[in-house]
């Protein structure tokens, strides 16, 4: 690092514990709140995991052998609900949200310090009351989607915890949410323009806008769904003369844009790995900008799409069809941008790019099966099936989860000032490749032949079919390993990574790795153009320029 | 001498347009099609697998090449070209996109049209079969009105009740109940669906239909059954632990087989026989 | 290319964790960089959209699960509409309290804040007294259902809005933390409150009057 920064100015006294203490205290500092959400988030990962291996030990086999059918429906539930709200939607939002955001902006922590810090530690109490349900009483077993009367009728003391604890999910996601919307509104850096920062904060702007908006109504409806629990209400009730379908439309009505939630962030994080590892610019950051509102807007009025099936009026059916495909003009704008960017690049084969690249190919087949599942008379055929469960795995799964590791590849010099080792990331990598796509795309032809979802036994013709599907599964298990290792052994082995090893641009690798408290010793850099890389085509001969002599020679004149 | 660039570029998009269409065509992923709704629900299948394919093949091809083409050599610490957007690239691939999703929209309406998915629940010629038909709570799959139109047959009907964990059918008109719904080839039937206790669902992956049967509000589906045989219904909503378990089969027989079956089991033919339940 | 410059800020405490939550109170009187009202700002943006879930579920039960014929119940209006009237009027009263504030009036600011809070219980009195005197339960049918709910949740944002009152009355007093230049508290309760009071407005049109 030769940057001149002018001295550190005399202020902020230590704002936390130190050593590692800190990470297990009530600190306000975001690099240790954003680490916590990450931990925390891939420890309950390993327990969905472990979950999910339990769900396809039972489906090893077509008869309901391995698991009780109760607990069978038990564990589907929580692996669910802990993927989702544990593990997807605290580590794409709030680990990278707010190891990053503040970084971005320029600013030294987030708008509200406590409220973050109250933000992440609901999460861990809710996750240990979901699962402790399973042996107290028993967990709910109405699926994630707890649709009543269903959640009505199985045992209530599993199904009222489920609703406290996602309602406590909920209210962190809430917080973090407005906690994002301020940083990135008002506490940009003076000077920084919103039309500069680097993409993540626009699509974290988008998704707490879509958290802000749709979250409370999912906690409205559950708060009336435990009424319908505790006090007998009837408010979806048939039998007491409520609606069970209006609590569908109120839950879709989160749900669906809570897949953005999970993805866009994703969608934020590979935008910026990309140009860093192709040494170029981001291709077409305006469009880029424009795509994710236009994913925010479109993404609040698809929701019953899940519900086709329904009886849903032809109308709301068409409507919903032509809106939702829709979602595939913003979203194929971003792919293509990437694309672009990769093109005429100088790419570095490395893990955070295969992961990126895995991510792209992964999600274009969850998103080309999501376009088809949008259309009503394709869905009435699959809906409910594992081509469902199919498709919504490459996203979240191949799509988001890829992308989680590709940031880990990515950050974690910055975090621990190590470098990770190559050849076990890039093992990492191939192991959860193919055993990804053996565990799921074989499902998408179980579900268009006739294996619903949701079962402990099924049809013996999908058995062959369901064990390579289970083998895929044991592999992705298996992938884990050399991850972890990678990640604890480099921690205090691996080689100094230096501050900025992968001579990047935004301003997060301008200070030191880890960086101090604070962010930086004194004034925070501007950055107008986080994707300056790469030469004007003829302008300087190729071998020997790169974004670095760029950045430190460059005239700071020219036009951003 | 080197081909143009162009024109290799032109071919390849030949090919893997050819090549998606090919798959589109010739793979097939479905099921045995046993309803005059499935051909035409298999029509829509075809063109999306071919445009599914083109696109995916398309991008990871593109992905593939770029990494190999553009990976950086050892040594190599230089950037790639400052190239930071293109408009009409921009325009052009928000275009192609808008107008693909459009096309698969109107085509799928299509579809569902023909399929009878759009169809009004009653027109006002109907017999009363459905009392509540009409009633602003009763909602359709399949309407049996479009099946009435599409056949030019009366349809059949059949009340289904499903329960925690079974289907049972009822044939008004002959007073049978049953544990297995069998109908005759070629004639549309009108199922009348409700739900004693959650939510399940109708679905005969043969016959390309599925419907929610909800409590509280009747929901109708109907179907043409085009080829003899027994086909599985499954429950495809999950509804408690034997979910799994609540199948049952539709049995679609020739017109005087089933004629034959109808007589066998009417209450009306052997007065004493308990009603038929079978399973 | 990339320009870096590390030209001193402007504005230094935009940038520091202190002009977080507690920013204020570390800069008595200053007023940029506290962004607490634009976050409170937000919060009722979602709290909104709580209230819209309730405010869609009843619209939808009310056109497709129609009651069976009898069990219908004209709601009165007088008690509501008078409740309505208060709720109004103490946006008002809290409207003066926050000018005597700012006229350095720290007493009437305390009275207008006591007044406020006395339409508050008076208008959850008025709720009390309109629940004992309705002829249904919270399960007697769905429309008894929602109504409890919705008002009840709104009831319960009043009562949270009226011990934010008294607390901000208590910081108001001579040398406490109101009157002591951080407005914020003073602020952040007005806001809420014209939000419940706005929120009560459209319950009142969907759930009385429609
Ligand atoms: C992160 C999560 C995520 C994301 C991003 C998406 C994205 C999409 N999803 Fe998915 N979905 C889920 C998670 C997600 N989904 C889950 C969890 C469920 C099941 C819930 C449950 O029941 O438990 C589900 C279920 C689900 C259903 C209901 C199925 C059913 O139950 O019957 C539907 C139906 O329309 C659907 C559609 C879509 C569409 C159209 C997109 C689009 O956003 C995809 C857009 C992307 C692309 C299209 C690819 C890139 C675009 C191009 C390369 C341009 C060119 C493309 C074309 C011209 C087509 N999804
Ligand atoms: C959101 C994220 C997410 C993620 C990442 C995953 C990951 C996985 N999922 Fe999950 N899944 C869902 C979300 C997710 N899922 C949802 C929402 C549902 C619907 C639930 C419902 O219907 O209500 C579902 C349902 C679902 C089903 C359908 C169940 C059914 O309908 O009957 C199946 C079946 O194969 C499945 C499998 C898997 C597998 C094999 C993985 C694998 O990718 C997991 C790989 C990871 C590991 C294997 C962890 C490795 C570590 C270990 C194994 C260590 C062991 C740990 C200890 C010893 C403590 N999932
Ligand atoms: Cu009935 Cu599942
Ligand atoms: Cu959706």
């Amino acid at each position: 690092m030769t940057l001149t920064l002018s001295p550190p100015s005399a202020t902020a006294p230590p704002l936390q514990p130190q050593g590692w203490l800190r990470y297990l205290s009530f600190s306000t500092d975001h690099k240790v709140i954003g680490l916590q959400y990450l931990v925390c988030g891939f420890i309950f990962y390993l327990v969905g995991g472990a979950l999910a291996g339990a769900i396809r030990t039972e489906l090893l086999t077509p008869i309901s052998d391995f698991l009780p059918r109760e607990t069978y429906n038990e564990v589907l539930t929580l692996h669910g609900t802990v993927m989702i709200f544990l593990w997807i939607v605290p580590v794409v939002n709030g680990a990278f949200g707010n190891y990053l955001i503040p970084f971005y902006v320029g600013a030294r922590d987030m708008a509200f310090p406590r409220l973050n810090a109250v933000a992440f530690w609901l999460i861990p109490p809710a996750g240990l009351l979901l699962i402790s349900s399973y042996f107290i009483a028993s967990a709910a077993q109405s699926g994630w989607t707890a649709y009543p009367p269903l959640s009505l009728t199985t045992p209530a003391t599993g199904q009222i915890i489920w609703i406290l604890s996602v309602l406590l999910l909920g209210g962190s996601s809430i917080f973090g949410g407005i906690n994002f919307i301020a940083t990135i509104l008002k506490l940009r850096r003076p000077g920084l323009k919103l039309m500069q920062m680097p993409m993540y904060c626009w699509a974290m702007l988008g998704t707490s806008i879509l958290v802000v908006l749709s979250t409370p109504v999912l906690a409205g409806t559950l708060v009336l769904l435990s009424f319908d629990i505790i006090a007998h209400t009837g408010f979806f009730n048939p039998s007491l003369g409520g609606n069970a379908v209006v609590y569908q439309h109120l839950f879709w009505f989160y749900s669906h844009p809570a897949v953005y939630i999970m993805v866009l962030p994703a969608f934020g994080l590979v935008s910026e790995i990309l140009p860093v590892h192709a040494r170029k610019p981001l291709f077409g950051y305006t469009t880029m900008v424009y795509s994710i509102m236009g994913i925010v807007f479109l993404g609040l009025i698809v929701w019953a799409h899940h519900m086709f099936t329904s009886g849903t009026p032809p109308w709301m059916r068409l409507f919903f069809t032509i809106a939702t495909s829709f979602i595939a003009v913003p979203t194929g704008i971003k792919f293509f941008n990437w694309l672009a960017t990769l093109w005429g690049g100088k790419i570095a084969l490395n893990s955070a790019m295969l992961f990126s690249c895995g991510f792209i190919l992964n999600f274009v087949f969850g998103g080309i099966t999501g376009v088809a599942l949008a259309q009503v008379p394709f869905d009435i055929h699959v809906h409910d099936t594992y081509f469902v469960v199919g498709h919504f795995h490459y996203i979240v799964y191949g799509g988001t989860v890829f992308v989680i590791f590709a940031s880990i590849y990515h950050w974690y010099p910055k975090v621990t000032g190590r470098m990770l080792n190559e050849p076990l990331g890039r093992l990492h990598f191939l192991l959860t490749f193919v055993g990804f796509n053996l565990c799921f795309a074989p499902q998408h032809w179980m579900g268009l032949n006739g294996m619903p979802r949701r079962v402990a036994e099924y049809d013996p013709q999908f058995e062959l079919i369901n064990q390579v599907s289970s083998v895929g599964a044991l592999l992705m298990a298996v992938s884990t390993l050399p991850f972890l290792v990678n990640v604890i052994l480099s921690a205090f082995r691996g080689e100094p990574a230096g501050d900025n090893p992968w001579n990047a641009l935004t301003p997060e690798w301008l200070t030191s790795s880890p960086p101090p408290v604070e962010n930086w010793h004194g004034e925070a850099p501007l950055v107008h153009e986080p994707y300056g890389y790469g030469v004007e085509p003829g302008s300087l001969s190729l071998a020997a320029t790169s974004g670095r002599d760029l950045w430190s020679a460059g005239d700071p004149e020219r036009k951003p | 001498m080197r081909i143009p660039a162009a024109i290799l570029t032109l071919l390849a998009g030949m090919a893997l347009v050819l090549t998606g269409l090919w798959v589109g065509q010739n793979i097939n992923l479905l099921p045995e099609d046993a309803s005059l709704n499935a051909p035409v629900y298999d029509e829509l299948f075809k063109v999306l697998f071919s445009i599914g394919t083109i696109l995916l093949i398309g991008i990871a091809g593109l992905i593939v090449y770029s990494l190999v083409r553009f990976r950086r050599v050892n040594g190599d610490q230089g950037d790639g070209v400052a190239i930071e957007g293109n408009l009409p690239l921009e325009i052009l691939w928000t275009a192609i996109p808008a107008v693909v999703v459009l096309f698969v929209g109107i085509y799928s309406y299509d579809i569902y049209d023909r399929m009878g998915g759009m169809a009004p629940l009653n027109d006002h010629s109907m017999h009363a079969m459905h009392s509540d038909a009409g009633d602003s709570r009763t909602w359709a799959g399949i309407s049996p009105v479009a099946m009435e139109a599409s056949t030019g047959e009366p349809p059949l009907p059949v009340d289904v009740t499903a329960m925690q964990f079974a289907f049972i059918f009822h044939y008004p008109d002959a007073g049978i109940t049953a544990g297995e719904l069998h109908v005759p080839v070629g004639q549309p039937v009108a199922l009348t669906m409700k739900a004693n206790d959650v939510i399940h669902a109708f679905w005969v992956p043969q016959f390309r239909l599925k419907q929610d049967v909800i409590p509280g509000q009747p929901t109708l589906l109907s179907f043409t059954a085009t080829k003899p045989g027994r086909y599985p219904i499954v429950c495809a909503e999950l509804c408690g632990p034997y979910h799994g378990g609540m199948r049952s089969t539709v049995v679609v027989e020739e017109p005087q087989t089933f004629a034959d079956w109808v007589a066998q089991n009417s209450p009306a033919a052997s007065p004493d026989a308990p009603t038929a339940v079978q399973s | 290319m990339t320009s870096l410059s590390s030209t001193p800020s402007q504005r230094p405490e935009a940038l520091g964790p202190q002009t977080g939550e507690h920013g204020a109170s570390e800069h008595p009187g200053e007023h940029h960089g506290d962004h607490r009202m634009f976050g409170l700002a937000t919060f009722l943006v979602a709290d909104g959209m709580t209230f819209a879930g309730f405010f869609a579920a009843y619209l939808t039960f009310r056109a497709v699960n129609p009651l069976p014929s009898g069990s219908t119940y004209e709601l009165e209006l007088l008690l509501p509409t008078l409740n309505t009237v208060l709720l109004l009027v103490s946006s008002f009263t809290f409207h003066r309290a926050g000018s005597a504030l700012r006229r350095n009036d720290g007493d009437g600011c305390q009275r207008w804040l006591l007044i406020t809070a006395a339409l508050g219980f008076s208008f959850l009195a008025g709720q009390m007294k309109e629940y004992f005197s309705l002829p249904f339960g919270l399960t007697d049918n769905l429309f008894a259902s929602t109504f409890y709910a919705i008002t009840g949740f709104h009831g319960l944002h009043v009562t949270l809005g009226g011990l934010m009152i008294l607390i901000v009355w208590w910081q108001s007093r001579q040398g406490g933390r109101v009157r002591g230049g951080d407005p914020f508290p003073l602020e952040a309760a007005e806001l809420y409150w014209h939000f419940v009071d706005g929120i009560w407005v459209v319950l009142y049109g969907i759930l009385y009057l429609l």
